[in-house]
């Protein structure tokens, strides 16, 4: 067993990147997550002589991400959701050149310059692309503090397989709670080899690597494109994960991620000690999505309820899966409010009668 | 065993300390934990609230709207909390600044002179811990040995010369919840 302590979602997810081997982490301060930037400043050059840099903004940060990525380095960037906006150029290039790293979104609501409160707005940013070109980011949604440790070192993992930019997209509620985190043991920093594709300078035994995101000839441009198109097809064979919670015998699921999550289970909890037979669907990873399973679901449940802190954003992929078997709602408070698990079982009840 | 608590009152009462030495000790005793910070402009001088859930299971929702114990530290807070109480739960609220007390007769309400009592001890900041005293004795969540060796380890060695302050706190909060007459 690891090392116990009880962190700050925020603190865990730096202190995890300092154990698991980050070479380097480029970020700007931005609430509700500048706990990491400070957490790294202190601790991360002291213990393993990484790079912790404060960058000029976010734009710098990304693009910084991008070239050290591009040298072979375990990166990350972390920052809110109008820092993350600021980002998507400079994901779109890394996604394009086939870079690993790890950027972090801790969601607060917007849109616009908007909240400091917990939100799950950047749904559609995340999953569909919030920058340019036909590209996907592999998404990891955690619901809790232990998991904001342990998706660092296997975002990276995920990143360096596929050679693609990894985003973990939690929220302010998770960076700012304090739970239980069991941590892994320090990773020896220096022990890990750049990849043989780095930019780490010519050797005479062999050509030169380049990396790039420009290819101008559209032939050239439609090769790569169905290169990223097989490897994405790929990864949704391979890496999708989901949690499910008493789905076998459920007559109605609540699909929710991240800090939802958290809330349906207390609302899954509430309903079946009234005898009302709830399961709940939690995708751990957003993209690749878990249209099967849900799928699967569908074909023995009355309904579904799609658990989000937005206007109805994950609940299109809810209904792509079930397509059309059974009626699949939305509930979700907007701008930073938090529903309490008793007010999402009222919205539960008065859907479940309708459906009966 | 499951204890779902909120402690609200302002900010610079002690309040989000006071859940994390809570939550701090339930993991020493080997509980599921968790500590949810109300935060934001709000903590400046404003209200602040920390919810905090210590169970033998895993804890599901770390928000929640209903609490078996509410912590009032001032009027705002309790005015706030006091339906948020389960029916057969437990309110507990310093009762030194409060002019409208909780009107509740489904629940055990205990008043606690806290901060009157913190002046007594002369030491206004570990009002905090004398209302936690109150909280371990009516709900026992985690032991007062466990309180204290949290206290330990949290503390930066220079703060240790305060921790049988701190332990004193605690018991008379105990004394005083036990002792403890509802205002009716």
């Amino acid at each position: 067993m690891g090392e116990l302590r009880l962190m700050k979602g925020n603190e865990a997810l730096a202190e995890a990147a300092i154990r698991a081997g980050m070479d380097a982490y480029f970020g700007y301060p931005i609430t509700p997550q500048s706990e990491v930037l400070e957490y790294l400043t202190r601790e991360g050059y002291n213990r393993t002589k990484c790079t912790i840099l404060q960058a000029e903004s976010e734009i710098a940060s990304i693009n910084m991400v991008y070239g050290a990525a591009g040298a072979g380095a375990r990166v990350m960037t972390s920052s809110s959701s109008p820092g993350i906006s600021l980002m998507q150029e400079g994901l779109s290039y890394i996604a394009g050149a086939e870079l690993p790293c790890l950027v972090v979104n801790i969601n607060r609501g917007g849109p616009g310059l908007g909240t400091i409160q917990p939100s799950q707005g950047d749904y559609f940013q995340s999953v569909k692309g919030g920058g340019h070109g036909d590209y996907r980011l592999i998404v990891l949604a955690p619901a809790t503090v232990q998991e904001m440790a342990d998706f660092v070192e296997e975002g990276w993992d995920l990143a360096d397989k596929y050679r693609n930019p990894v985003m973990m997209l939690s929220d302010g509620a998770l960076g700012q709670m304090m739970e239980k985190v069991e941590l892994r043991e320090q990773r020896d920093r220096t022990a890990r080899k750049a990849p043989e594709w780095a930019t780490t300078g010519k050797p005479v035994e062999r050509d030169r690597n380049f990396i790039t995101s420009l290819f101008i000839k559209p032939e050239e441009m439609e090769q790569v494109n169905l290169h990223l198109q097989e490897k994405y097809r790929t990864i949704e064979a391979n890496e999708i994960r989901v949690q499910e919670m008493d789905t076998e015998d459920a007559d109605f699921i609540i699909v929710a991620y991240g800090l939802s999550a958290r809330i349906g289970h207390k609302v899954m909890e509430i309903m079946r000690a009234e005898g009302v037979k709830v399961g709940l669907i939690r995708p751990i990873t957003l993209w690749p999505y878990p249209y099967a399973t849900i799928a699967k679901a569908a074909e023995h449940v009355k309904g579904f309820l799609s658990l989000e802190l937005n206007a109805g954003q994950m609940v299109e992929d809810v209904r792509l899966a079930v397509n059309g078997r059974c009626p699949v709602g939305h509930y979700g408070r907007m701008g930073g409010i938090i529903p309490s698990p008793e007010e999402v079982v009222e919205v539960l009840k008065d859907m479940y009668s309708k459906i009966q | 065993m499951l204890e779902e608590v909120i402690f609200a009152g302002f900010g610079g009462q002690g309040v989000l300390s006071m859940g994390q030495v809570l939550a701090y000790a339930g993991m020493i005793e080997n509980r599921e934990v968790c500590w949810m910070p109300s935060y934001g402009p709000e903590m400046r001088g404003g209200t602040a609230n920390c919810i905090v859930t210590v169970s033998s299971e895993e804890i599901s929702s770390p928000i929640i709207g209903r609490f078996d114990t509410v912590v009032a530290l001032n009027q705002p807070s309790l005015d706030k909390f006091e339906d948020a109480v389960k029916p057969g739960g437990t309110l507990i609220y310093d009762s030194t600044n409060i002019i409208d007390p909780p009107k509740r007769t489904d629940i055990d309400v205990v008043p606690i002179p806290a901060s009157e009592t913190a002046v007594q001890l002369k030491n206004t900041k570990i009002m905090n811990m004398i209302v936690l005293g109150a909280f371990l004795a009516k709900r026992k969540a985690v032991k007062i040995e466990t309180v204290l060796e949290a206290l330990r380890k949290v503390l930066p060695e220079r703060h240790h010369h305060l921790i049988p302050l701190n332990e004193q706190a605690l018991q008379r909060g105990g004394e005083l919840a036990m002792s403890a007459v509802p205002v009716s």
